[in-house]
Order: C-alpha cells, then sequence, then structure tokens
C-alpha cells in the first residue's frame, strides 16, 4: 500500500510521530474518562495530602481528599474541547475576515486590518479576563473570551496568504474565464492556503489550552468543571508541603501543549516542505 | 545614516506611525465603552463595583457624571470627554482615583516588563546564533530540547515550581513580593534588595518568548548564512567569528525587533499571572484585585492604559527598527 507524500513526510519524523502517540493517548484518556473514573471527580474519596503511589491512589490526593488521577482525567477532557472549539471557531473567523480581506482587497482590506489591528494591540490576556468578567464564569464564557483575544493573528496570516495567492498567473486566468468570486476563492485559492492555516490551527489549539488553564488558574474558569488550571490553583496553598498537587496537573498541560506543537511542527515540515526546509 | 533618506524621514515615518496610534487608542475607548454597557445590570452599579458598598449619594453622583439618564450617544461622549481628560472614574473600594491607583502601580509592572524583555530578547538572540552556528553538535541539540520545553509550559505552573526549587528548596531567592517587610530602607541596598526579588518572576516571564527567539533567531542566522553577501565576505576572507558578528548578526536579528514589538503585549497580559504567582505588587495584581471586587470601571481603566504603553512600545520598536534598518522609513 502507497501512502500519501504528505503523510509519509510525517511519518520520517521522530519527533513528530513521538507527539502524535503523546496526543492519540490524551485524546484516549480524555474518551474513557468516565470509564476509569466514574465518580465525580469533586469528590472526597480519601484522606487528603496522600504522596502520589500511595493505596489506591495513583497520584495521591489534593488538599481536600480529592483524587489527583481523576481530576487529570476529567481535566484532560476541558484542556481539549476547549482547545479544539476555540481552534475551529478562530480558524472559521480568520478564514472570513482574511479571505475577505485578502481577495477584495482595497478599501475593504485596509478596513478590516485596522480593525485586527486594534485587537492585536489590546493586551490579549487582560483583554480576556475583563470578557469573562463581564460575563458569567462558564466554559462557554471561556470560549468567547479565548476566541475575542485570538482570531486576529489568524485572520493576518489568511489575509497574506490569500493576497498572496489571488495575484498568481493561475488564478487571474481562472477569473478571466468568468469564474464567480466565490468559486475562486473556494476552488483555486482555499485548497492552496490551506497547508499554513491548517498548521496555524492546530498552534491554536495549544494556545487556547494554555489560555484556559491560566484563566482558570486564576479562578475564571467554569467552578463546576474539573479543569488542569483549577487543579494547579487549588493546589497552590499546598506548595510548600505537597507540591505535586500543583505539579502534576501542570505536568499533565505541558505534555499535552508539547505533543500539538510536535504535531504541529510535523505538518508544518510535511504539508509545506519547501517553506519548511528555508527555516 | 546620512544621505538621501536619513534622519528627516526617519521622523516623518514615526510621525505617521503615531498619528495611526490615536485612532486606535479612541477605538479601544470606544470599546470599552459598549463592554460597559454589555455587563449586566445598571452601569451605575457595575461601575461602582460590589454595589452593597457604595452610598446612594454616590451611586447618584455616578450616574450624574456618566450622564447615565441621557441618550446613548451623550453617554458615550462624555465616557470619551473623561478618559481625555485622563479621567478614569473613582475606586470606592480604595478610596482614591482610578488613575492615580494605576499609575501608582505602573512602575512594578514596567521593571517587571522590561526586565524580562531584555532578558528574552537578549538571551534569545545569543542562543538562537549558538543553535545556528552550531547546528550539529549537542548544545544546539540542548538550546532546542529546551524551546520545545519552554513553549509549552504554562507560565503560572512554571513560577510555582521554580518558587518550589529555588525559593523554599534552595533558599536563594525570595517566594513573593518585590520588598522585604522591615528591609534595608533606601540607597544601594533597596535596589538591590528589588533586584532579589526580581529575578525569579522577570525569568518565569521571559522564558515563552526566550524560546521564541531562540528560534525565530536560529532561523533567520541559517537563512542569512546562505545568502550571497555571505558568500562574498567568506570569499574575500572575512574570519567567521568577524563575519557573524559584524555581518549576519545586524541582519538576522531584524525578525526579533519586529517580534519584541508584539511581545510587549503579550508580556503585560502574562504579567497577570506572573504577579498573582509572586505577589509582584503591579497592575496585574491590581487588576486581579479588580476583577474580584467587580470593579469593572477601574480594570476598564487598566486595560486602556496598558493598551495606550503596547502602542507607546510598538513606536519604540519602529524607531530601534529604523536605526537598525533605515529602509523601513522609506517604505
Amino acid at each position: 500500500m502507497r501512502l500519501p507524500p504528505a503523510l509519509r513526510r510525517f511519518l520520517r519524523q521522530p519527533a513528530a510521530v513521538a507527539g502524535a502517540v503523546l496526543l492519540l493517548l490524551v485524546i484516549g484518556l480524555a474518551a474513557s474518562a468516565d470509564l476509569l473514573y466514574p465518580e465525580d471527580p469533586f469528590e472526597i474519596v480519601g484522606r487528603p495530602y496522600l504522596p502520589p503511589l500511595t493505596g489506591e491512589f495513583l497520584l495521591g490526593t489534593d488538599t481536600l481528599g480529592r483524587d489527583l488521577a481523576a481530576g487529570i482525567v476529567h481535566g484532560a477532557r476541558v484542556s481539549l474541547l476547549i482547545g479544539t472549539l476555540a481552534a475551529l471557531v478562530v480558524t472559521a473567523i480568520g478564514i472570513l475576515v482574511g479571505g475577505a480581506a485578502g481577495y477584495v482587497g482595497g478599501r475593504v482590506d485596509t478596513l478590516l486590518m485596522r480593525f485586527t489591528e486594534l485587537f492585536q494591540t489590546i493586551p490579549s490576556f487582560l483583554f480576556a479576563i475583563v470578557l469573562v468578567a463581564i460575563m458569567e464564569p462558564s466554559l462557554n464564557a471561556l470560549l468567547i473570551a479565548i476566541v475575542v483575544v485570538s482570531w486576529a493573528p489568524l485572520a493576518r496570516l489568511v489575509r497574506a496568504e490569500v493576497a498572496g495567492l489571488r495575484s498568481r498567473d493561475y488564478v487571474q486566468s481562472a477569473i478571466a474565464i468568468g469564474m464567480g468570486d466565490a468559486s475562486v476563492l473556494a476552488r483555486q485559492i482555499l485548497p492552496n492556503a490551506l497547508p499554513a492555516i491548517l498548521v496555524a490551527a492546530s498552534v491554536m489549539v495549544a494556545t487556547a489550552i494554555l489560555f484556559e488553564s491560566g484563566l482558570s488558574f486564576l479562578g475564571l474558569g467554569d467552578p463546576n468543571v474539573m479543569s488542569w488550571g483549577l487543579m494547579i490553583g487549588a493546589g497552590r496553598s499546598a506548595i510548600r508541603t505537597a507540591w505535586w498537587m500543583a505539579g502534576i496537573p501542570g505536568i499533565a498541560i505541558l505534555l499535552t501543549v508539547l505533543s500539538i506543537n510536535l504535531v504541529g511542527d510535523g505538518l508544518n515540515e510535511a504539508l509545506n516542505p519547501r517553506a519548511a526546509g528555508r527555516a | 545614516m546620512a544621505g538621501p533618506g536619513g534622519g528627516g524621514s526617519r521622523w516623518r515615518f514615526l510621525g505617521r506611525r503615531a498619528l495611526q496610534g490615536i485612532p486606535t487608542i479612541l477605538l479601544i475607548v470606544t470599546f470599552n465603552f459598549f463592554l460597559l454597557r454589555l455587563a449586566p445590570g445598571d452601569p451605575a452599579t457595575v461601575m461602582a463595583g460590589e454595589a452593597g458598598a457604595a452610598t446612594p449619594e454616590y451611586m447618584a453622583q455616578l450616574r450624574a457624571q456618566f450622564g447615565l439618564d441621557r441618550p446613548l450617544a451623550l453617554q458615550y461622549a462624555s465616557y470619551v470627554w473623561n478618559i481625555l481628560r485622563l479621567d478614569f472614574g473613582y475606586s470606592f473600594r480604595y478610596q482614591e482615583s482610578n488613575l492615580s491607583l494605576i499609575l501608582g502601580r505602573m512602575s512594578a509592572t514596567l521593571l517587571l516588563m522590561g526586565a524580562s524583555v531584555l532578558l528574552s530578547v537578549g538571551l534569545g538572540t545569543l542562543l538562537g546564533l549558538i543553535a545556528a552556528v552550531r547546528r550539529n553538535r549537542i548544545e544546539a541539540a540542548l538550546i532546542l530540547l529546551a524551546t520545545v520545553l519552554a513553549y509549552a509550559s504554562p507560565i503560572f505552573w512554571l513560577g510555582l515550581m521554580f518558587i518550589v526549587v529555588f525559593a523554599i528548596q534552595l533558599g536563594w531567592v525570595p517566594t513573593s513580593g518585590m520588598t522585604t517587610v522591615g528591609g534595608p530602607g533606601g540607597g544601594m541596598a533597596h535596589v538591590l534588595d528589588v533586584l532579589h526579588h526580581l529575578v525569579l518572576p522577570a525569568v518565569t516571564l521571559s522564558l515563552f518568548y526566550m524560546a521564541l527567539y531562540t528560534r525565530l533567531m536560529r532561523a533567520s542566522v541559517l537563512e542569512n548564512l546562505r545568502m550571497n553577501y555571505v558568500v562574498t565576505a567568506r570569499a574575500k576572507g572575512v574570519p567567521p567569528r568577524r563575519l557573524v558578528f559584524r555581518h549576519v548578526l545586524r541582519n538576522a536579528v531584524l525578525p526579533i525587533v519586529t517580534m519584541a514589538g508584539v511581545q510587549i503585549g503579550g508580556a503585560l497580559g502574562g504579567s497577570v499571572v506572573v504577579e498573582s504567582v509572586f505577589g509582584w505588587p503591579g497592575l496585574g495584581q491590581l487588576a486581579f484585585e479588580a476583577l474580584f471586587a467587580r470593579d469593572l470601571n477601574l480594570l476598564l481603566g487598566i486595560l486602556t492604559l496598558s493598551s495606550v504603553v503596547v502602542v507607546i512600545a510598538n513606536l519604540l520598536v519602529d524607531l530601534v527598527h529604523s536605526i537598525i534598518d533605515p529602509r523601513v522609513a522609506l517604505a
């Protein structure tokens, strides 16, 4: 069986393959959270302050006696969910805004880019905090805040790609033979801009996960949903005597974000071999 | 930098950039106005923060000051007018004007940010250069591994782990704060005390961008090393060390300067979590306190003034950029 060349280029990179395996592991854990730990991760199940590897608790218990392993597994869901949804919405907005600016050009382009510049000027984490403060803390509020503060760079990237492709001869001839704007965009330009967009979207998943963890750490997440940031925030008070309560969830974030970044680098190498070779 | 298009065009270029910053700031103020209206409840209650603590007289004063009984357009006009006069309102909780609260905390944040920008640009440039020049050695591999890890770490967690290792276990630096309580009063001893407290938060805040600059610099140096001017210089017999420091460095550092402008905004946001982890008494802490007091007006004041800081920082970056590469002023 012959694999497509892009996939073969991806599999040739050991770091990318390691990242993909790690990421699949995290996804597997998140998917089987209810099987592995059917109880509510907020439930108090043992003595507090148990270090990892004591008795039935693989990762120990927190200051209240909640199972850390259950929190990690359930927290994986929130991280992946927010990361994926945020990346999807950001990519959609980026394609709409950046596509319009890059394809139409002229005054529309100037106006849209001034608008994106505005969003890039406001310090994003502070902006997210204000947005969450205005809404009630919930997963939706987190998602909206993350999307609002992070769509701008992607829109810029799409604009640059689309504007570059629009001036190419093959696109110009498609327009010349009477192809409509919508189909030029959908059939000629976007498929060629896709590799760059895909790589940026994968990085966005990682950024969104880091963002979510930061907001949850500050206590701005959904208080009824167990997440890694929330666990670090809760373990912080015990940092002098029980560093692992904050340490372990952080390692979970680190490994997840690392795996996504490695996959993103691998995708970049596999989909844009020439561009990646230059860098 | 004499010759045609020298100093004069640089100042024209910077003036143009400064003028572009004004509408940006106005747009941000407009944005904030509507954000305040988006918040659930009576804007006066929202602005007063901790609604229960505000007296009816104070609420009436707020309503009159912001003209909340008048049409939206007038409300908007008076909001913008207040901001232009640098009137960001009054914090009931602190019994102080929001502007003086914000300015009072600004210096601590600027110190933290400045230190972390210098650290990340300086070390990132150096590490990237090493990783590119010695690309087949163990140093390069170690540097790249470190950047990949720093890239994936949540900074607040990194800060906590640094506290565990360097402050609690090793006792090298204090766990939190900016000065020692009852410590040395003034002069050099005070400066050293602040620096001692600054090390860990500044390093924490700088690591992510240091990793970014290292990668950028490495790619940029590798690209420059393949260019014709380097080949020519080599053929003319320019020694390798001189080649790297005199010729390649200046060209390769350009993307980093551009990126540093982006970092200012990011570092201001990142300082919220870092300040919260290290008890650093800056704007981030103030934002955090305002958040939990539900003092939205103070929070929006912080957001507006931070954006102004970003606009100014970007101007400075443009200035540096036009000094290193005079061509940008002509574009």
